[in-house]
């Protein structure tokens, strides 16, 4: 099937503007009457299904969590993107498009990275409206920090917690609704099937993850907001429960997955401390903002960090990337910390981490609070105390949550860090108006691959996810859902019903039954190994080769080996992890094949064999300048091209020096 | 490894809700004081797992502080022995070796045990929908800055707002009492400008649909906050007793 991206004849900044004004719409009595299943309670699936309830369609929303409000959007820390241009430093729309478009190296879509752009301050409006209390001036005004790839302050925030309370600001609307009746919420649900009937999306199956019970749900339209794969990894920053499942079986049915390589593999994280470790934690992008990340200059200097003297210290970010400095993007930033481990400056018991250090602006804010106070001879201990004072108030549950893994006080000495799989661009294939090829089948938030091309930029994600389920998907649904007024809901007895829930149910029994003698954590484990060492941070063709050999056999041994305990008929969290592992399993291997296939470097996916003179990732235009929609057809994949046009902006090697 | 601990747990095993339940013994060898107490757990399962036995359930998701899904009464205390922490940001350097340690579920009416550790919240989300939000819909905002907040009113706003609705202190309260957990909404809400028009009618509804889940009265013992993974301040549930109280006057006046 030949793909079409349905991008809006015109201009570049009146394509939204004239598409949203012409898209059909519904009356409110039809509306009534057209159902909507959103699979995701995160800012994309709780903004979604909230905006379209408003709106008067009859909508169900699903999350595997005991509430909607834990989904994995709870934990972002750093920001969220807009193009307010509070600061006066020279923001703009068409700033934060260009600045996003170059972060992604080139490889997203021009007319929807605008459209996210111009989006981005309704975005704020419609959070402070629901109370979520941003960072405020003394002046009562709204407050901005910075992020990386980026030179203006752009980032909007709540202490160290922006994704919780953007999260609760649309959890509280969206329970608002199901108070009201308009969405029936179904937590501890977990989707393992959809439903396509006559080429459409017409439904899910549903677990109820208490009862083990198997639920067909009817949708005129169904809706993935299930959250990003970095979980493929094993370990990763997502949550424990962060899985694919759910665009899978969408992709397994048909629709297309876009970009799967494509993995944001995140500088600032805290390392891995051994065999036990069960996930990584996350150190937010902002501290990049107030921190320094730096080596010994002598490999092999286990000293104290705080008895390193400044020469002998390589600052490397600085020193490469003079212009940017430590505010380079995530995927430059990151193989430079992998660079300057593999040569052996890497500290800590592992040698796999590098310092971020505070206290140089810890000493700039304490003598702006001196002069503030009008201490004019304090001592630099003082200064340095009235310094942590502020850093506190900025990152304060991010100190305290580095001091609670590590037990080590990072107010005292800097942190180790290290780079983590932590976001993952890839995802279902969708068009301009997040409709996959299967018609009716929506994908938003991280689950679709649309607008961050191979890198995304800090505070660009909860931009995305929100801008989609506010402000995107109750315009276009409209153009799928307006010829639909005339279908009646159908029947959960449907064959294709009763086919589904088979298929399900069958699955679930074979993996109770084989019975094995190895746990699913073993398979998680070894997958998540080859794909970090070979489809990780660096990766070349003999490599990604053998990686797709090995994981054919984790997943021939899984299917012959694994041990699920317990039964299918109660609350078994095996079970659950179980599914998803064997999805990731065959993700995987397809992650590796779009890897293999994109035989150049851009953003996050770093191929040794095309890199300039200096390391640096070297993107091949001519041959490489499209979206890799994958067809899936029984455990073989078809690559169509979606070829990239870049009309406004003029392509050019990045460059953050 | 050296440093490495030997444990014996008490854990709370309940098929689901209907059955009983009862403390039953495991011993966990060569725990790192590295490992958070759910890496602990995931130790415990493996080797239940591979022995036949079934594998001890309970809730966790983010495992970083901040979903509020985690859930274990440790050693009398919820989310353990540490303060102002969450039971999966609890690393086992806490413990020494040949300690025991009793885990058991969240105990409160409102919180049905489902299996072992994991029970029923189902209750909190209901009281959001009562009256938790700010009745806006979306595409009605005006801009971010033409409304301006003092400061010190964000800043207040967003310490209530960093409740994670685990459930400690429904846990911790010996009434089961949510008081602390529906204030610190009440209270977000109340310090900003926007929360104003629907103040009154907001507390009354979230009051009541407390009630209705069948929570306990409060008694002021404090415990909610001490045990408090977000040290929400007991300053919250004054405050949302003078907003009650002055609700219920207004609407006799009505
Ligand atoms: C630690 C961390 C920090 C971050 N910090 C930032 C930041 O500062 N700024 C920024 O812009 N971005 C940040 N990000 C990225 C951003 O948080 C995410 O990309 C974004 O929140 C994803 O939102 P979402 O709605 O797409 O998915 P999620 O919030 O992950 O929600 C997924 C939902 O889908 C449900 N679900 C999944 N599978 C199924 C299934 N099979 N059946 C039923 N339900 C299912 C889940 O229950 C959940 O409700 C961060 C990410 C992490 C991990
Ligand atoms: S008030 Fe504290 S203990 Fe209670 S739910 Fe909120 S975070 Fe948990
Ligand atoms: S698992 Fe999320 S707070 Fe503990």
């Amino acid at each position: 099937m030949p793909i079409n991206s349905n991008i809006p004849e015109g201009q570049l900044e009146d394509k939204w503007t004239k598409y949203k004004s012409t898209i059909p719409l519904v009356n409110p009595a039809n509306k009534r009457s057209l159902e909507i299943l959103v699979v995701g309670s995160g800012l994309a699936g709780a903004a979604a299904a909230t905006s379209l309830a408003e709106l008067g369609y009859k909508v169900k929303c699903f999350c595997f969590q005991d509430s909607p409000r834990r989904a994995h959007s709870i934990a972002a820390q750093g920001g969220i993107n807009a193009a307010k241009n509070y600061q006066n430093d020279g923001d703009s729309v068409y700033r934060l498009f260009y600045d996003t478009i170059k972060g992604g190296d080139y490889r997203a879509r021009e007319a929807n990275v605008y459209r996210l752009a111009e989006i981005s301050p309704n975005i704020i409006d419609q959070c402070v409206a629901q109370g979520v209390p941003f960072a405020r001036e003394y002046g009562g005004m709204l407050s901005n920090r910075s992020f990386g790839g980026t030179q203006v302050q752009r980032t909007f925030y709540a202490a160290g917690q922006t994704g919780q309370q953007l999260l609760l600001g649309a959890y509280s609307a969206l329970e608002r609704q199901v108070g009201m009746g308009s969405v029936e919420m179904l937590s501890r649900h977990e989707m393992l099937e959809v439903v396509v009937i006559e080429g459409k999306a017409r439904g899910i199956i549903a677990r109820n993850l208490i009862t083990g019970e198997l639920e067909r749900h009817f949708g005129h339209a169904v809706l993935l907001c299930s959250g990003g794969y970095g979980n493929v990894f094993y370990l990763s920053t997502n949550a424990m429960g962060s899985n694919a499942t759910a665009i899978w079986k969408a992709h397994k049915k048909g629709a297309y997955f876009g970009n799967p390589c494509f993995t944001q593999i995140h500088p600032t994280c805290i390392p891995v401390s051994g065999d036990h470790q069960s996930k990584l934690t996350l150190m937010s992008e902002s501290l990049r903002n107030d921190g320094r990340i730096w080596v010994p200059a002598k490999a092999g200097d286990t000293r104290n960090p705080i008895d390193i003297p400044e020469i002998e210290r390589d600052y490397y970010l600085e020193r490469r990337y003079p212009a940017f400095g430590n505010l380079v993007p995530r995927d430059v930033a990151s193989r430079a910390a992998k660079e300057r481990c593999d040569a052996g400056f890497g500290v800590g018991n592992s040698k796999m981490a590098v310092y971020l250090d505070f206290k140089f602006n810890m000493m700039r804010y304490g003598k702006v609070e001196a002069t503030k106070q009008g201490l004019t001879n304090a001592q630099d201990s003082e200064i340095l105390a009235l310094g942590k004072e502020v850093v506190k108030e900025k990152y304060g549950n991010l100190f305290d949550m580095y001091q609670q893994i590590t037990g080590e006080n990072p107010y005292e000495s800097p942190m180790r860090i290290y780079p983590a799989v932590h976001y993952t661009m890839g995802g279902l294939w969708v068009d301009y108006n997040l409709m996959t090829n299967v018609p009716g089948m929506y994908a938003l938030g991280e689950a679709n691959f649309s607008d961050h091309g191979a890198n995304r930029l800090g505070a660009s994600a909860l931009m995305q996810g929100l801008a989609d389920g506010y402000f995107v998907i109750p315009y276009t649904i409209g153009a799928y859902l307006s010829k639909e007024i005339a279908t009646k809901a159908i029947s959960t007895d449907h064959e294709a019903f009763v086919d589904a829930e088979n298929a399900v149910k069958e699955r679930l029994t074979k993996l109770l039954s084989i019975n094995g003698n190895k746990t699913v954590d073993h398979f998680h484990k070894r997958l998540g190994k080859v794909m970090w060492d070979k489809c990780g941070m660096a990766r070349n063709a003999e490599g990604l080769k053998e990686a797709i050999i090995e994981i054919q056999a984790i997943r021939a041994d899984f299917w012959s080996h694994v041990r699920v305990p317990g039964a299918s008929d109660e609350l078994n969290p095996e079970l659950e992890k179980a599914g998803r592992v064997a999805d990731f399993i065959e993700l995987g291997e397809l992650m590796c094949m779009d890897a293999l296939a994109r035989n150049e470097s851009c953003g996050g996916h770093f191929r040794e064999e095309s890199q300039t003179e200096e390391g640096e990732a070297k993107r091949d235009d001519e041959n490489y300048s499209y979206v890799a929609a994958w067809e899936y057809n029984n455990m073989n994949w078809q690559m169509q091209k979606e070829d990239l046009k870049f009309d406004n902006i003029k392509i050019a090697q990045r460059s953050y020096k | 490894m050296s440093g490495n601990m030997n444990l014996t747990l008490k854990i709370w095993r309940q098929k689901n809700t209907k059955t009983k339940g009862t403390l039953v013994d495991y011993k966990v060898k060569d725990i790192s004081p590295d490992m958070s107490f759910l890496e602990m757990f995931d130790v415990l399962n493996e080797d239940l797992i591979t022995k036949g036995d079934d594998p001890i359930a309970f809730d966790h998701d983010c495992r970083e502080g901040i979903c509020g899904m985690c859930s274990m009464h440790i050693n009398g205390r919820p989310h353990g022995p540490k303060d102002a922490i969450t039971t999966c940001q609890l690393h086992m350097r806490s413990f020494s070796d040949g300690d025991t340690i009793v885990v058991e579920p969240w105990r409160a009416n409102a919180f049905p045990i489902i299996k072992d550790l994991t029970v029923d919240r189902g209750a909190f989300d209901r009281i959001i929908g009562a009256g938790g939000f700010i009745s806006v819909n979306t595409g009605n905002a005006q801009d971010g800055n033409t409304l301006p907040i003092a400061k010190h009113d964000a800043d207040a706003a967003f310490a209530a707002a960093a409740c994670i609705g685990c459930g400690a202190c429904v846990a911790a309260c010996k009434n089961a009492s949510a008081m602390l957990f529906v204030s610190a909404k009440v209270n977000q809400l109340a310090h900003l400008p926007q929360g104003q028009p629907e103040r009154m009618k907001r507390v009354k509804a979230m009051v009541a649909q407390m009630d209705k889940e069948g929570f306990g009265a409060c008694t002021n013992t404090g415990a909610c906050s001490a045990e408090c993974p977000k040290e929400i301040s007991l300053v919250n549930i004054a405050a949302m007793n003078r907003d009650y109280l002055k609700a219920n006057l207004i609407s006799l006046e009505d």
